[in-house]
């Protein structure tokens, strides 16, 4: 009879301690600082797989994001006179909420989930003991500069993805649409404020960063490794990342954005 | 090594792309490059009702920002509303008899603080106060003081 109550509480453990050894991942990362900092070859070439590599789809993706943000709300505003707000609207929306949060789900789709299969595979492979037996942390080695390549990427993406959106959004508001160029602009460096809105949003896309790239490397490294595991971690990393990013993304808007 | 040198070079570009992306921002599409360049001197102003006018609204003369609005309390022996304004420090001949009107910006747009020159020959300075004033329009209130009117107007004797 207390079976399923033995289960609930089973469950609730082992979740309890994947957490706790998630956290201890994120230690262990912390700790390797130091040994990124000397090694700045690791940390570039993961700066370029996942942000080099990210950087057209998240390009592409902040154009037509903008694009359709100009002309849907284009027509919302129309409605009331206030077509020339678009600026605002835009600029707004990509600055604070979009930018950070499509690239933050976007990085995870095309780099956490790499990461998550490459680590374990790593593992899989026993790659990960390998490198172990040579008395080379693989945490310092392997995931250190991995994370701070997310971390660095994360913010710089989500500059572009804003970045792209608010031209793509001129194009459609002025140049489709007929609105005023000068309106566009100057109604926007009116009403977006730099400390409130712009330094926001980065600080969102940071902690994105961070969140992503952290889970990524804590699903490949804990990974089961079998090849079942792998694929179910690279699965994890993206269900757990575009869950915890949306949330996050609630909480970050309550604090910084709400009064 | 050619390999490390080109992921290098793409390295600093895509840094270099994302930098000039949050500058792009931060120039084009916020207020960054608006703000003024050093600390410019305080006014001070009491209105009656200052309505829904906020920090940071601007203050302007002539249709043009001189300044912005830093502060607004309420002082509580006058009952009014002191509003402290930084003029940017180039706009440095203000009269001092200048009227200070809160207007609205549009129908519906944002509350903003209007100067209007005085033909006075002495200028204000840093700290100084704007003696003539005009609150808010409140909405309500000029709707209730045109109905009230109407209705003067039918109570009169015919």
């Amino acid at each position: 009879m207390l079976d399923p109550l033995a289960r609930l509480g089973r469950s609730g453990i082992a979740a309890l301690a994947r957490l706790g050894e998630a956290h201890l991942l994120l230690v262990g990362l912390l700790g390797g600082t130091w040994d990124t900092l000397v090694r700045p070859r690791l940390l570039i070439a993961q700066v370029y797989g996942i942000g080099v590599l990210s950087t057209l789809i998240v390009v592409v993706s902040g154009l037509f994001v903008g694009m359709v943000l100009g002309l849907q709300g284009y027509y919302v505003l129309s409605q009331f006179g206030a077509a020339e707000s678009l600026g605002i609207m835009v600029a707004a929306s990509l600055v604070r909420e979009l930018g950070p949060v499509v690239t933050a789900l976007l990085v995870a789709g095309r780099a956490g989930s790499a990461l998550a299969a490459e680590i374990g595979l790593m593992k899989a492979t026993e790659q990960l003991s390998a490198l172990e037996m040579m008395a080379v942390d693989p945490i310092k080695r392997i995931l250190t500069p991995r994370f701070y390549g997310g971390l660095l990427a994360m913010p710089l993406l989500a500059a572009m993805f804003s970045a792209v959106g608010v031209l793509g959004g001129y194009f459609i508001g002025v140049g489709l649409l007929g609105l005023d160029g000068g309106a566009y602009w100057s109604q926007m460096q009116a009403k977006i404020d730099f400390s409130d809105d712009i330094v926001n949003g980065v600080i969102k896309s940071v902690v994105f960063g961070l969140v992503v790239t952290w889970i990524a490397l804590f699903q490949g490294y804990a990974a089961t490794p079998t090849a079942e595991g792998v694929s179910r971690a690279t699965t994890r990393t993206v269900v757990h990342s575009a869950l915890a990013v949306l949330g996050l993304d609630f909480v970050l808007t309550a604090l910084m954005f709400g009064e | 090594m050619a390999r490390t040198r080109t992921i290098e070079i793409l390295v600093g570009a895509f840094m270099a792309a994302g930098f000039v992306a949050l500058f792009f921002l931060a120039m084009q599409a916020s207020n960054l490059s608006s703000a003024p360049a050093g600390d410019g001197y305080r006014l001070t102003a009491r209105f009656d009702n200052v309505g829904s006018l906020k920090v940071r609204a601007p203050v302007s003369m002539a249709g043009v920002r001189v300044g912005r609005v830093e502060g607004i309390a309420f002082d509580g022996s006058t009952y009014e509303a002191v509003v402290t304004m930084v003029i940017d420090p180039q706009y440095d001949t203000i009269p001092d008899d200048t009227f200070a009107n809160i207007y609205t910006s549009g129908l519906l747009g944002e509350q903003y603080i209007g100067l209007d020159a005085g033909g006075s020959p002495d200028y204000l300075g840093d700290g100084d106060q704007l003696i003539h004033t005009q609150s808010a329009l409140v909405l309500e209130q000029m709707i209730g003081q045109f109905l009230f009117s109407k209705a003067q107007e039918g109570a009169q004797p015919q």
